[in-house]
């Protein structure tokens, strides 16, 4: 979807301004929200496309005035009542009002904490051969769906050339959209700075994005 | 909802926020219904916050300093380069790759459409790499957004930038700073900051350490 979240190459925000000895986090509550979306994980209810994507439907908004956390707080409790998880009164009561039902995986317990201080992979079987080689030009679609999708505006329309094949990965796009992994190849393209922001881009600049085949046509 | 903010402020003091009182709850419900428990979620924080940061991507970086073969099995598959020396950085998964600055090429890594970051050698990202300013400004202008960062790139640096877009996860190997020669790993690893493993800072100089 073409949303606020998709911010390469928008003006406006400002300075960055990096915090000297910034702490891990700022309140407890942070902390509490990322370790309870960690191990929500682990229960596999909702994939991390799906995550991605609940965060990219806010209202621009609140996306753009919400502290991070905060935004990954609505979406873990949305998404749990979504998923039935937990229900809606309980979260207006704060306790549980009714037993449990049974998950894929979990309960989380300490038993579990290696699970979610490491990477899973997200190779998936390769359905054909790659389309493409490293070297090849190639020109990014001109997409828009409503729907997520990991290729970035800015990238979009634009030519590149493949710079590394990564193997074949869960397709986000699908994922996202309830249709399986849809494996799909992954490839490293580059684009010369002045095919994406024209004359006036700074001089050797080059860009890269991780491209999932589906977005990629021969040039 | 109110009356149970009041509830929970008469019980334990104003100090706590809305936030404080939001997440508590959902916290709550999780635990009572048997979801999680709550000592595994004080382990999670206090790993992040103890554990699982920068200083395992310094390490690793100073090894490839000091050791060509493994500088260049980094290169061609940093998970699995990592993977061997596992034992003394902690936990390293999938889809690490590690690209290296030379005088030719600065890297810079960013997460344009949300927050991707090499979590698993660097910790959590700092504010900053997830800010709006940072992931909309340094895919066109990365020259300005060093100069957030008070860093100057010699004339004929030419950037690059990796956007993070799919599952992989990038690691930069920043250049080694002169008059380092003969240091030990666990030296060296003390000049290697967070920032320049992202690629919005240099390794500092033997100056600028004890």
């Amino acid at each position: 979807m073409d949303g606020v979240h998709d911010m390469g190459g928008m003006d406006g925000f400002g300075k960055v301004e990096p915090e000297p000895n910034e702490p891990v986090f700022h309140h407890r509550w942070e902390g509490r929200v990322l370790a309870m979306s960690r191990a929500i994980g682990v229960f596999r209810a909702w994939t991390i496309d799906t995550s991605r994507y609940a965060i990219e439907q806010m209202a621009p908004a609140f996306y753009l005035s919400r502290p991070y956390y905060e935004k990954w707080f609505v979406r873990n409790q949305n998404l749990l009542i979504e998923k039935g998880v937990i229900d809606a009164d309980e979260v207006a009561a704060g306790r549980a009002l009714r037993p449990a039902k049974n998950l894929t995986r979990g309960p989380f317990s300490l038993a579990d904490i290696d699970k979610v201080t490491k990477r899973g992979s997200f190779y998936r079987p390769a359905q054909g051969p790659a389309k493409f080689k490293v070297g090849d030009r190639v020109r990014t679609k001109n997409i828009h769906p409503h729907t997520h999708t990991r290729l970035p505006r800015y990238a979009r329309g634009h030519l590149g050339v493949v710079e590394r094949l990564h193997g074949t990965h869960a397709f986000p796009d699908s994922v996202a959209a309830g249709k399986g992994d849809d494996p799909q190849w992954l490839y490293t393209v580059r684009f010369d700075a002045q095919e994406l922001w024209g004359a006036d881009a700074e001089p050797g600049l080059k860009v890269s994005i991780e491209a999932f085949e589906p977005y990629l046509e021969h040039v | 909802m109110a009356e149970r903010h009041h509830d929970h402020e008469h019980e334990e003091g104003s100090t706590l926020t809305e936030m404080d009182l939001r997440v508590r709850a959902l916290e709550t419900i999780l635990a009572e219904k048997g979801y999680i428990e709550p000592a595994a979620l004080d382990r999670i924080v206090e790993l992040y916050e103890t554990k699982i940061g920068p200083h395992i991507g310094a390490q690793v970086i100073a090894k490839a300093w000091c050791d060509a073969a493994f500088k260049q099995a980094l290169l061609d598959d940093a998970s699995k380069a990592v993977a061997t020396i596992a034992q003394q950085v902690g936990r390293v998964g999938e889809h690490l790759i590690a690209v290296e600055n030379t005088p030719q090429q600065h890297n810079m890594i960013v997460c344009t459409l949300c927050s991707c970051y090499p979590t698993d050698v660097l910790g959590l990202p700092p504010t900053w790499y997830k800010s709006f300013a940072y992931r909309s400004r340094v895919v066109k202008e990365p020259h300005a957004v060093l100069a957030d960062f008070g860093v100057t790139l010699p004339a004929d640096t030419e950037i690059r930038v990796w956007d993070s877009t799919a599952e992989t996860r990038y690691i930069v190997v920043p250049m080694r700073p002169a008059g380092t020669e003969g240091w030990s790993e666990a030296q060296l690893a003390k000049l290697i900051t967070r920032d320049s493993m992202v690629g919005t800072g240099l390794a500092k100089n033997p100056s600028e350490v004890d």
